[in-house]
């Protein structure tokens, strides 16, 4: 039980000073008798006791112990495939695309792995960065929101925070700011080998990669519904990292120009510097056969941009996912410790309390 | 003419403004307040930014507007800023309105000045130095005056200067012969004599000066001056010329500068505040040091994606910009909120005591005040009271309570049953002695009877009170006499003397005139033996109308009893048993005795006396020698006991402050005797005390010896009582807890007081439980709260009434006004106010108590929301290129401390309270966590911000784990900035409100509103910020559009959010239960024995004898009877008025006779009525009465406590078996805590 006490505060036994005035008009200075006044709220008095405290850490216990328990079996049962293609080692096959990289020449390599096991469900591709600081203070703001959301001024005039990638032989880049500037452009592309040794393309859905509010409210294109981006797009400049302007990264007009996906999906800058981004969606077919069987595939990369300066890597991640979200072990295992501490904690509280416990406290004595 | 910067010596010509003009005196307005409309902002501002966290703040909005450095919006930091200014600047403004308002109206008060020869009406503010005003009686003295002239005879004037320094009693001012013969405004319109003095200054006692008239110089002093807030007494009118005007007078002179006070807890926030200042920078350093590795290792790698903005050149630099940038968002550890955050506190807590009914006094219709709103949590602490006693520990009201005449004791009524009867009817004396004094009660019919048997002890008794005094009496209207007593003591007993019948009338320097029993009868005074502080007694040889010479003595016990004739040896015994009696009752004894002389006796020794009045040197000597002869051999007639009336309640409060461990110190400007008296009626001083040492000296030397002789018997006894074991003595000296008093007079007091001695002093008299220091100027009691500010690092709170408390008040930490007859500069100095002592219980242990209690707990939770919240940046630098990105949304940091959590915080800090406050009466233990400092101090400090620090940790650590790899469950990362930034802060708030929640040990329906409310807040702003109306009005400003709706929408987000929750708050219940089951603070116990005691309890029977003590305790000055004989003072109205005195010899023996009969028949029978019931349901909690105590009604559940220092408190719960079935519980437990301290506290629940 709870020792508390509902606004038990004795009366004052203060009588009320009618007394001696005798109804005489003198106004008296007597402060309200009202509950506020005199502090005398009716208030609930909690106290941690041996009775709330110790049940309190066994039912997180309890509760803790299940729920990661849960969360780690649906983490395990998730299938993730990781593959580095960044092409630091000499016997990667990209290492040469590393090495050379200038902003005109495609370079294209490609990379042969397997999946033990088969993929079922929808399978998501991303693309993981490490060490790219996507969360550096001066990265963060470069860019500019109220251009990205069509907004004709901004497109001519981008903000300040864009420099130093405002504006190019002084016309205003779309979009401008460094994320822009910086986005990455590699194209992955799939292939399941058969088992006879042939190439069948797998085939990538590049829509609902972002968020839905950012593609149909934060990025909308400037010119309204003008569907010619390129008379929309045409005093400005291309990020001078990019090799084709806004307008022209994809031919879908629902996909192309601020509102394209990959686009968007850069621009929601990661939070630590390394990070992975939705990049495709292998829709799972309705047949009975699993999204991505057991077998060998092939990753063809068109290897653009370049993380060798920074030290940075560039992973492929294949995942499936579950009410939970992608793999997870860590809030698992977390729960799951907790949960025992916890309840080893309440263990060790009810043997101190019963060892050594003030045992004058009334909530042992309050029968 | 010059006008000096330091004025010399001040010239002043009467009725002539032109020539003062040129010396630019002072006006007599004065002016407190600090703005005027106009000057308010600027001046207000530039105080405010003297405030080192104001400035601080300033800067750092400068810094936020330097892009490069800026990595927050301006408005993160300048609305809070405008909000704390704004706040403030309205605070000041009212307290600025309502001195201006007190000023006005002192200066527009009217005073008659004589100007071209007219009186004309004038404001006070327009009395110019040079001016002769016109006084009336009962007004106040509106400028330092040098009387010229008074209506009454010698051109005396009677003062009373309680404003001034606090004594009550009159004083009386001569002006100079010269002047005093000008009379009435036509002469005076002429007087143009040049006074040249002394420049403005503060001593009270001291005038010196020269007044120059028709060429001649008569030299002037402190006799012929009235200074600004005396008030005039007794006296029709005066005349005076005003030499020092407004703030040159010596009252404004000393009322010094108001000095700013601040609280330890201010202190010890200031301190933390530069502590966490030199964190900050440390942090900074770090992450700045961190900034330029990494911009060396991988920025400059970075840089195709990320070139340095155009003035970095080289990392360096950039560090050093990141520092600043780091400074900005790490300031959130010193949040601009928390000043104004603890001013709301106090302000909340002030209005608590304005608004407590308990502190309300319905007599005086005056709640409590709390002027200032700056000190309430150092209520909690107090260690040292220093109080004034007149009006403050008493209410200066003396009435004749007993007497013992002739072996018999009168005044005690009993009832059949021998018990003690309260309340009866008093005695109604005006039916048949129509002089009589309608205030007067007396409720003994006993000692009336006597008086109409006519026993001649009894007469005669009454006739010393009659004839032996320097009263001086009026009679404005025949029968109806005002008695000017120079004591209340001596009125109290000639007023006694006069409704028994023996009216004093009226004297003249050679007669006095009473009216025995309805008959006027003039004795010619041949002598009086004026009372001396030595000799303790006074007499008078009178001559009765028959011729008989009888000598009338009243003084001391102790010394009248040594000159009493041997035949009274027996009546000795009974009387001194009675005295007694008296005294154990806190009573004020005098005994009274006769002498007949014969007419060779009177000739020889007038003649002896002649000479030796007449002797040049040694004259007191001689007169002395020469009164000790005449008192000899004198026949005792009985003793009188006169009650220094405490105020309500003083004893009581006395004993629970000191259970609480406050020690207090009584400073006084009376008498030794009665200062003594008086510590023993309120029970600081009580005859159980080992020893009680006197310090009187008048040399260095002796002063010190004193001290040092009182160290030695402390230790010495001491060592007896610990069985001879031997200790340092310094730190034994601060040990002691033997129960000893000092009494230390004003004389010794200015020796100790110096330099080298002080530390002697402090020593000695901090090891005393009781201190009494008598006969202090106001500066003096200035210096002893000094000197204990100064050493002991205790907090002291100054109490008094009386304009000489008024530097004391100033001195002391916190300063008490009581509000009572006094006047009100000790109210104004103040910082708290009350009509009666007794509410200083309420004040410090219920309000100082929570006060301290919740500021405590609010600064503790403070301090850790703002830590858990800010050291996230740092944990972030590490991963965001040491970039000064802040973890949260800019919005966030601007609401999180004035929205988010302000309100909870400050609901617990207006509201908190872990036990009720009868509890903290009834436990004054409860107070000691405050003076010891312990729920906020360094320690608490550090144990909080690592709290804050941990959960910091627990804030980022948490969710990096889980959202680094973690996705939408449509397979969209959460990694993103946003989402980050959306369940951290989330997360943060919900941490900190479910530790607030733990730390809110009262949840009133406030409470509740503000911590859900802070919570719905929190998500209706966050979703409001990210919603896409804002968007698309502002997009540059809420770029997190939907961040709220796709992260919290995902199962993992609140997963990780309660995860970080258990993780941040388990730690913390864990070791808050251990610290509660294992070592449980008094207030825990206290708290958890939340049964309801419904009655209160009262100290044990105890009820310690008084010690005998000299009641000689009149608190007059000598040579009073030396005015009177030579008739200076008399009026020639007072001597007509003797003829009046054999008028009313009609037959009131008769109607007194008659009355007397019906009493007895009727009255006696009738049982007393609700009266009875109604006093002992008023008995305050801790009554000493017993009777109250034994009370059947209220004996079930009344736990009687007696508390003596060296056994085990035994607490008994009074509960006869027969009404077992009638308390609350069946059971009743009794649980005794033994503290190592002297006092005990005791648990009890039943």
């Amino acid at each position: 039980i709870m020792a508390s006490s509902y606004g038990a505060k004795e009366e004052d036994g203060h009588h009320p000073g009618s007394a001696g005035l005798g109804g005489a008009a003198i106004r008296t200075k007597k402060p309200d008798n009202t509950a506020f006044k005199q502090q005398r709220l009716p208030a609930w008095q909690p106290i941690l006791t041996a009775g709330t405290v110790l049940p309190a850490f066994f039912i997180i216990g309890l509760i803790f112990i299940p729920i990661g328990i849960g969360l780690y079996v649906t983490s395990n049962n998730i299938k993730e495939f990781e593959l580095d293609y960044t092409g630091t080692d000499m016997s990667s096959p990209c290492f040469n695309c590393s090495q050379s990289w200038n902003s005109t020449n495609t370079c294209k390599c490609e990379l042969f792995f397997s999946l033990d096991q088969p993929f079922e469900s929808n399978v998501f591709m991303y693309y993981g960065l490490s060490n790219f600081y996507q969360n550096h203070r001066r990265y963060v703001k470069s860019r500019d929101d109220s251009q990205l959301n069509g907004d004709e001024r901004s497109l001519k005039e981008p903000s300040k925070e864009c420099e130093p990638y405002r504006t190019n032989e002084n016309k205003p880049i779309a979009p401008c700011g460094a994320i822009a500037n910086s986005m990455f452009n590699d194209t992955l592309d799939l292939f399941y080998i058969d088992p006879n040794g042939k190439k069948r393309p797998i085939s990538l859905t590049k829509k609902g990669i972002a968020w839905w509010t950012d593609k149909h409210v934060k990025f909308r294109n400037p010119g309204g519904s003008n569907s010619n981006l390129t008379t929309v797009f045409k005093d400005t400049a291309k990020p001078v990292n990019w090799h084709k302007p806004v307008y022209e990264l994809d031919v879908d007009i629902e996909n192309n120009g601020f509102i394209n996906e990959d686009f968007i999906v850069w621009m929601r800058t990661a939070a630590l510097p390394t990070f992975r981004k939705l990049y495709r969606i292998i829709q799972k077919n309705n047949d009975m056969t699993p999204t991505l069987p057991r077998g060998n595939y092939s990753l063809a990369v068109t290897y653009n941009y370049p993380v060798r300066s920074f030290e940075g890597r560039k992973r492929m991640i294949l995942s499936t996912i579950s009410w939970m979200g992608g793999k997870n072990p860590f809030l698992g295992i977390a729960y799951i410790t907790v949960g025992s501490i916890c309840f080893f904690l309440g263990v060790v509280l009810l043997f101190i309390h019963h060892k050594y416990g003030n045992r004058n406290n009334s909530s042992d004595i309050a029968s | 003419f010059f006008v000096f910067f330091t004025e010399e010596e001040r010239r002043v010509r009467a009725n002539d403004r032109e020539y003062n003009e040129k010396f630019q005196y002072a006006s007599n307005c004065i002016m407190t307040s600090k703005y005027n409309i106009i000057t308010f902002l600027p001046v207000n501002l530039f105080e405010q930014f003297q405030e080192v966290a104001n400035t601080y703040f300033l800067f750092l909005l400068i810094l936020q507007l330097i892009p490069q450095i800026s990595s927050l919006s301006w408005f993160t930091t300048i609305v809070p800023l405008v909000l704390v200014l704004s706040i403030t600047a309205v605070k000041d403004a009212t307290d600025d309105y309502f001195r201006h308002k007190s000023d006005n109206q002192v200066n527009n008060r009217q005073s008659q000045v004589l100007i071209g020869g007219i009186l004309q009406k004038e404001k006070w503010m327009n009395v110019r130095v040079g001016d002769i005003i016109k006084l009336e009686n009962n007004q106040f003295v509106a400028a330092d005056l040098l009387l010229l002239s008074s209506s009454e005879p010698h051109s005396l004037c009677y003062i009373e200067t309680a404003e001034l320094d606090g004594e009550t009693n009159m004083k009386v001012r001569q002006s100079l012969s010269v002047t005093s013969e000008l009379g009435d405004p036509n002469n005076l319109a002429q007087f143009d004599g040049e006074v040249v003095c002394e420049p403005p200054n503060n001593k009270l006692d001291r005038f010196c000066g020269t007044l120059y008239w028709k060429d001649c110089k008569y030299p002037l002093s402190n006799q012929n001056m009235l200074l600004r807030g005396c008030v005039l007494r007794n006296t029709e009118s005066c005349y005076g010329l005003v030499i020092f005007a407004g703030p040159d007078t010596k009252l404004m002179q000393n009322s010094g500068r108001t000095k700013f006070k601040r609280t330890s807890i201010d202190r010890l926030m200031n301190t933390l505040v530069l502590w966490i200042f030199g964190f900050l920078v440390c942090m900074g350093v770090i992450l700045a040091i961190g900034n330029a590795v990494w911009e060396k290792e991988v920025g400059a790698l970075f840089q195709s994606f990320l070139p340095w903005d155009p003035p970095v050149d080289n990392f360096l630099f950039s560090a050093f910009l990141s520092f600043w940038s780091y400074v900005i968002i790490l300031n959130t550890v010193v949040p601009i909120s928390l000043y104004v955050s603890v001013e709301v506190i106090r302000l909340g807590h002030s209005y608590f005591i304005n608004w407590d009914r308990r502190m309300f006094c319905s007599r005086s219709n005056t709640a409590a005040e709390a002027r200032t709103t700056t000190l309430n949590e150092e209520l909690g602490q107090v260690e040292y009271i220093f109080s004034d006693k007149t009006g403050t520990l008493t209410q200066n009201i003396m009435t004749f309570n007993k007497c013992s005449i002739n072996g018999r004791a009168y005044g005690e009524v009993m009832d059949i049953l021998g018990a003690q009867q309260k309340r009866v009817q008093p005695l109604d004396f005006t039916a048949w002695n129509p002089l009589a004094d309608r205030d007067f009660c007396f409720y003994d019919q006993s000692l009336l009877e006597a008086v109409m048997v006519g026993e001649p002890a009894v007469h005669e008794f009454l006739r010393v009170l009659s004839l032996c005094h320097t009263v001086m009496s009026e009679e404005k209207r025949e029968g109806v006499l005002v008695y000017k007593a120079q004591s209340p003591d001596e009125g109290a007993l000639v007023t006694a003397a006069r409704n028994f019948g023996f009216v004093f009338r009226s004297r003249t320097p050679g007669t006095v005139t009473t009216h025995e029993l309805g008959k006027a009868v003039t004795y010619t005074l041949l002598a009086i033996l004026d009372f001396n502080n030595i000799r303790k007694r006074m007499s008078v040889i009178v001559r009765n109308p028959e011729g008989r010479i009888r000598l009338y003595c009243k003084g001391a016990d102790t010394v009248l009893f040594e000159r009493l004739h041997s035949c009274n040896h027996e009546l000795m015994n009974i009387t001194s048993d009675h005295l007694n009696e008296y005294a154990g009752d806190g009573l004020r004894t005098l005994a009274l005795a006769y002498r007949d002389l014969s007419e060779e006796q009177w000739e020889a020794w007038a003649e002896r006396f002649r000479g030796a009045d007449k002797a040049t040197d040694c004259r007191d000597d001689r007169l002395a020698a020469v009164y000790e002869e005449i008192e000899q051999d004198m026949m005792l007639l009985g003793a009188t006991a006169v009650e220094d009336k405490l105020q309500d309640g003083v004893p009581e409060t006395i004993a629970i402050l000191s259970l609480a461990n406050i020690k207090i110190w009584v400073l006084t400007g009376d008498k030794q005797e009665t200062a003594v008296n008086i510590g023993y009626s309120c029970k600081m001083l009580t005859d159980d005390m080992t020893e009680i040492f006197i310090v009187n000296g008048h040399t260095v030397q002796s002063v010190r010896e004193e001290l040092r002789k009182s160290r030695e018997r402390m230790l010495e006894s001491a060592r007896t009582r610990d069985g001879g074991k031997e200790a340092p003595p310094s730190s034994l000296l601060e040990s002691i807890s033997g129960e000893f008093a000092l009494i230390i007079s004003g004389h010794s007091l200015a020796h100790a007081l110096e330099a080298d001695m002080e530390r002697e002093f402090l020593e000695t008299a901090c090891a005393c439980r009781a201190v009494i220091c008598c006969r202090v100027t106001p500066l003096q009691k200035a210096l002893v709260v000094e000197l204990v500010k100064r050493h002991k690092k205790a907090v002291t709170l100054a109490i008094g009434d009386g304009a000489n408390d008024v530097s004391m008040i100033k001195t002391a930490h916190i300063g008490v006004g009581i509000s009572g007859q006094e006047g009100i500069q000790a109210v104004l100095a103040s910082d708290y106010s009350f009509s009666q002592f007794r509410f200083l219980q309420r004040l410090l242990l219920v309000h100082g108590r929570w006060s301290y209690l919740r500021m405590c707990r609010f600064l503790c939770y403070f301090f850790y929301k703002n830590f858990a919240f800010t050291m996230v940046h740092f944990w972030f630098g590490f991963f965001c290129g040491f970039s000064a990105q802040t973890v949260y949304d800019q919005y966030f940091i601007t609401l999180y401390n004035i929205v988010y959590t302000s309100l909870p915080v400050l609901a617990m800090g207006i509201f908190d309270q872990d036990v009720p406050e009868q509890r903290s009466l009834e436990y004054p233990k409860l107070y000691e966590p405050g003076q010891l400092n312990l729920l906020f101090n360094k320690r608490e400090f550090f144990i909080c911000i690592a709290q804050g620090i941990y959960t910091s940790v627990v804030l980022f650590f948490i969710p990096y784990g889980v959202l680094s790899h973690a996705t939408q469950s449509n397979g969209v990362p959460l990694a993103d900035y946003q989402t980050f930034a959306v369940t951290t802060a989330t997360a943060l708030v919900i941490v900190v409100s479910v530790q607030i929640a733990l730390d809110t040990g009262y949840w009133t329906a406030i409470n509740h509103f503000f911590i859900w409310g802070s919570l719905g807040t929190y998500f209706t702003i966050l979703f409001a910020m990210h919603s896409s109306i804002l968007f698309n009005i502002f997009p540059k400003q809420f770029h997190f559009l939907g961040s709220a709706h796709n992260t919290l929408g995902q199962p993992v987000v609140w997963l990780t959010i309660a995860l970080a929750t258990v993780i941040s708050i388990a730690p913390v219940l864990a070791f808050r239960f251990l610290k509660l089951d294992l070592k449980p603070q008094l207030s825990d116990t206290v708290r958890n024995t939340q049964l309801v005691l419904q009655k209160k309890r009262k100290p044990g029977g105890r009820v310690g004898r008084g010690s005998r003590r000299s009641g000689y305790a009149f608190a007059h000055q000598e040579g009073f009877g030396e005015l009177i004989t030579s008739g200076k003072n008399m009026r020639l109205s007072s001597m007509a008025l003797a003829t009046f005195a054999s008028r009313h010899s009609s037959s009131w023996i008769d109607t007194l006779r008659r009355k007397k009969h019906a009493n007895s028949t009727g009255a006696q029978n009738t049982p007393p009525t609700g009266e009875d019931s109604a006093a002992s349901s008023q008995t305050p909690p801790l009554s000493t009465s017993s009777s109250a105590a034994g009370k059947a009604g209220q004996a079930c559940n009344e736990p009687v406590l007696t508390h003596s220092p060296d056994d085990i408190a035994l607490s008994v719960i009074r509960c006869p078996e027969r009404e077992v079935g009638e308390c609350s519980t069946g059971t009743v437990q009794v649980n005794i805590h033994l503290k190592t301290s002297s006092s005990t506290n005791c648990i009890l629940w039943g």
